[in-house]
């Protein structure tokens, strides 16, 4: 990357260059309370995280949690209440958002009704004064990769919702930030739209090697899409990983809960041991399970573990679990089927519907449940 | 609609209330201008048509004479007005409340709450003592009168296309790197633009009619269009002022077309 080029992060546009390849953006204890008294509002609370150069980061969470607060505090445009914010190796605690080098696509993209496509494109290198020629090349090379050339001259109110998000991204991309801020950028597009800038979103970032902080509330396009993601519930960050870690070993009941559909049950923690867990199921039969990050749970104690519905399959009445079947739902591939298990606690299994599967059970019916090896996932409680 | 519902177009002798409005309105208004078209000179018979009202009027010295100042008064104040209210416009807009804002909008629009009549004996007062301590009697006087009084109708159009602007757009700029004056010089100033103009227009067709505080204010042969009609009212009435007032008629209506046009248009 053409690090001559990349826009300047506060008064030395050099100084980032004393970075660890590690930390594209480190964040340490930071807080954001909005209001001061009796209505003062803890939007963001403790935050800690390290996002890696390259990859392509998602902020997860519900509505309200503080996934915004916390995009507008490394872009600038707000400042931290407290805590530390490092951007390539330097404090930005101070800057405003034109001298950090760091770019924002908006969720209503934001493009400039007064500019055309073009002109939107080469704004940021405009303001950082770069030559004409060269804004000009740039410019066309980001036509080229939102593929927009044709419509180079028009306005922004003269194009497609898909075409101004593609606008939104190339403006935010031309002067090739370190990172890029994504503020639910596909929640105004329809289905069709969403999956194809999904994959165009992905193309760019490859393309441009550029980090990408993308925040959405949809869980599915987080896991589609991210090399990391980090799950946010009430101004803290409950837990991140990778895909796979945060779906198959949640850490976390909000986060089991949040991702995917999950089975929660009660179980008596047997043993403990660096290799994983033992505990007995309400059936009685004791399995391994696998020990949450952090500090373990001491043995003996009641405690909580995830099983994922694909996880399960029905078996006949000398499963690990057992109960009766009170409902089947049909989804086309596969059938949801909702059990009762002996306990009084409710649990969904999914089941594969082939021509050799034959038909779903009955309701009323008793069955057997067996899991796949690895399937328990205990919970931090 | 509600078939149902209460109308007031249906309440008994609407129309004709409505009817009546428009003719009061505008018949006196169509009397002035058909009897400066009058070949006698007589503003109540009709004599034929004649535009020998219009050529008098043209060459009569102080028609001219007051005319041109005028509007060269109402375009100094009414710019000077629109660049104290974009900035006025843009402090109540821009930043976070404050303490005390709701009194900066009252200072801001005080001519609209002040008696003219007020406005225009505490002017007199006022700059007599000025003239007498510094001698200076010249234009200077009638141009900050007229621009005070200017000032909250140019701030309203442009605070209201200030409050409807998207303020994403000029945090977007700011993420793009541009400081922000180069903010406001390409994002906000360009967008601001028709409000802008519209509150011109506006201060402008208010300068070119206000005849009360001019008529406190003026020194000797400083007299504008509005009084100078006035003063001849006085003494004897010729359909020369209807030629004269129907011009000055067009003159308005041009400029708050104009006006109407900028604030409709949306970026
Ligand atoms: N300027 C502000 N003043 C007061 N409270 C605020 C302010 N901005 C945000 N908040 C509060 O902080 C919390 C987090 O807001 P934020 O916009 O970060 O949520 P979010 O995770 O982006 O939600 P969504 O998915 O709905 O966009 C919310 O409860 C919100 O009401
Ligand atoms: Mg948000």
């Amino acid at each position: 990357m053409p690090d001559a080029s990349a826009p300047p992060a506060g008064n030395d546009a050099t100084a980032h260059s004393v970075s660890s390849p590690e930390g594209e953006i480190e964040i340490g204890r930071l807080s954001k309370v909005f209001g001061a008294g009796a209505t003062a509002f803890r939007a963001l609370d403790g935050v800690s995280l390290a996002i890696r150069r390259g990859e392509f980061f998602t902020l997860l969470g519900p509505s309200g949690c503080g996934k915004t607060t916390l995009l507008r505090l490394i872009a600038g445009f707000e400042q931290p209440s407290s805590g530390t914010l490092r951007i390539g190796g330097q404090e930005v605690a101070g800057l405003g958002p034109n001298r950090r080098p760091v770019n924002t696509v908006f969720q209503n993209y934001a493009l400039f009704p007064h500019m055309s496509v073009a002109d939107n494109i080469g704004f940021g290198l405009r303001m950082l004064g770069r030559r004409r020629a060269e804004v000009q090349s740039a410019t066309a090379e980001m036509l080229r990769l939102v593929r927009m050339e044709e419509l180079a001259d028009r306005r922004p109110g003269e194009i497609s919702g898909g075409q101004q998000q593609r606008v939104a991204l190339a403006r935010a991309l031309a002067p090739r930030p370190r990172v890029l801020l994504l503020d639910e950028p596909l929640s105004a597009l329809d289905l069709k739209l969403r999956k194809e800038m999904q994959s165009e979103l992905k193309r760019l970032q490859a393309e441009t090697g550029i980090t990408f902080v993308f925040v959405t509330h949809d869980q599915e396009e987080a896991l589609t899409m991210s090399d990391r993601i980090a799950v946010m519930n009430a101004g803290r960050i409950l837990q991140t990983g990778s895909p796979e870690e945060i779906y198959n070993h949640p850490a976390d009941r909000f986060v089991a809960d949040f991702i995917g559909d999950t089975n929660f049950l009660e179980v008596e923690l047997l043993e403990v041991a660096a290799a994983g867990a033992r505990i007995r199921l309400p059936g009685g039969a004791a399995l391994p399970a696998n020990l949450p990050a952090g500090p373990a749970p001491a043995a003996g104690s009641c405690v909580t573990v995830v099983i994922r519905p694909e996880h399960a399959r029905l078996a006949d009445a000398d499963g690990a679990l057992a109960g009766t079947v009170e409902r089947s739902v049909f989804f086309g591939t596969d059938t949801h089927v909702h059990l009762r298990l002996d306990d009084g606690s409710s649990f969904t299994l999914r089941r594969q519907n082939s021509a050799a599967a034959g038909p779903a059970p009955d309701p009323g019916s008793r069955v057997g449940i067996a899991l796949a090896e690895g399937a328990l996932q205990l919970l931090r409680n | 609609m509600a078939r149902t519902g209460f109308s007031i177009t249906r309440l008994p002798g609407f129309g004709a209330i409505a009817i009546a409005t428009f003719l009061m309105l505008y018949i006196p208004i169509l009397t002035l201008v058909v009897f400066s078209f009058n070949a006698q000179a007589s503003m109540s018979q009709w004599g034929g048509f004649s535009l020998q009202w219009y050529e008098a009027a043209y060459n009569n010295r102080q028609v001219r004479d007051v005319s041109i100042r005028s509007l060269w008064l109402a375009v100094v104040a009414s710019g000077i007005a629109t660049a104290v209210a974009t900035l006025a416009a843009l402090g109540t807009t821009r930043t976070s409340r404050f303490p005390g804002q709701t009194m900066i909008y009252a200072l801001i629009n005080q001519p609209l709450m002040v008696p003219e009549i007020v406005t225009g004996v505490a002017l007199l007062i006022f700059f007599a003592a000025i003239k007498v301590q510094t001698g200076y009697t010249g234009m200077g006087y009638l141009v900050a009168a007229h621009t005070a009084f200017c000032i909250p109708f140019a701030y309203l159009p442009i605070k209201a296309r200030l409050e409807t602007m998207d303020l994403t757009l000029e945090r977007a700029a700011a993420d793009l790197y541009a400081t922000s004056f180069q903010a406001f010089r390409h994002i906000t100033l360009p967008l601001l633009m028709p409000g802008i103009l519209a509150g011109f227009m506006l201060g402008f067709v208010i300068s070119l009619d206000t005849v009360v505080i001019t008529e406190f204010v003026k020194s000797a042969g400083q007299d504008t269009l509005p009084t100078y009609m006035l003063g001849q009212l006085r003494r004897q009435v010729t359909p020369e002022m209807n030629a004269i007032a129907t011009l000055f008629l067009l003159l308005s209506l041009c400029a708050v077309t104009v006006f109407f046009l900028l604030s409709r248009k949306r970026a």
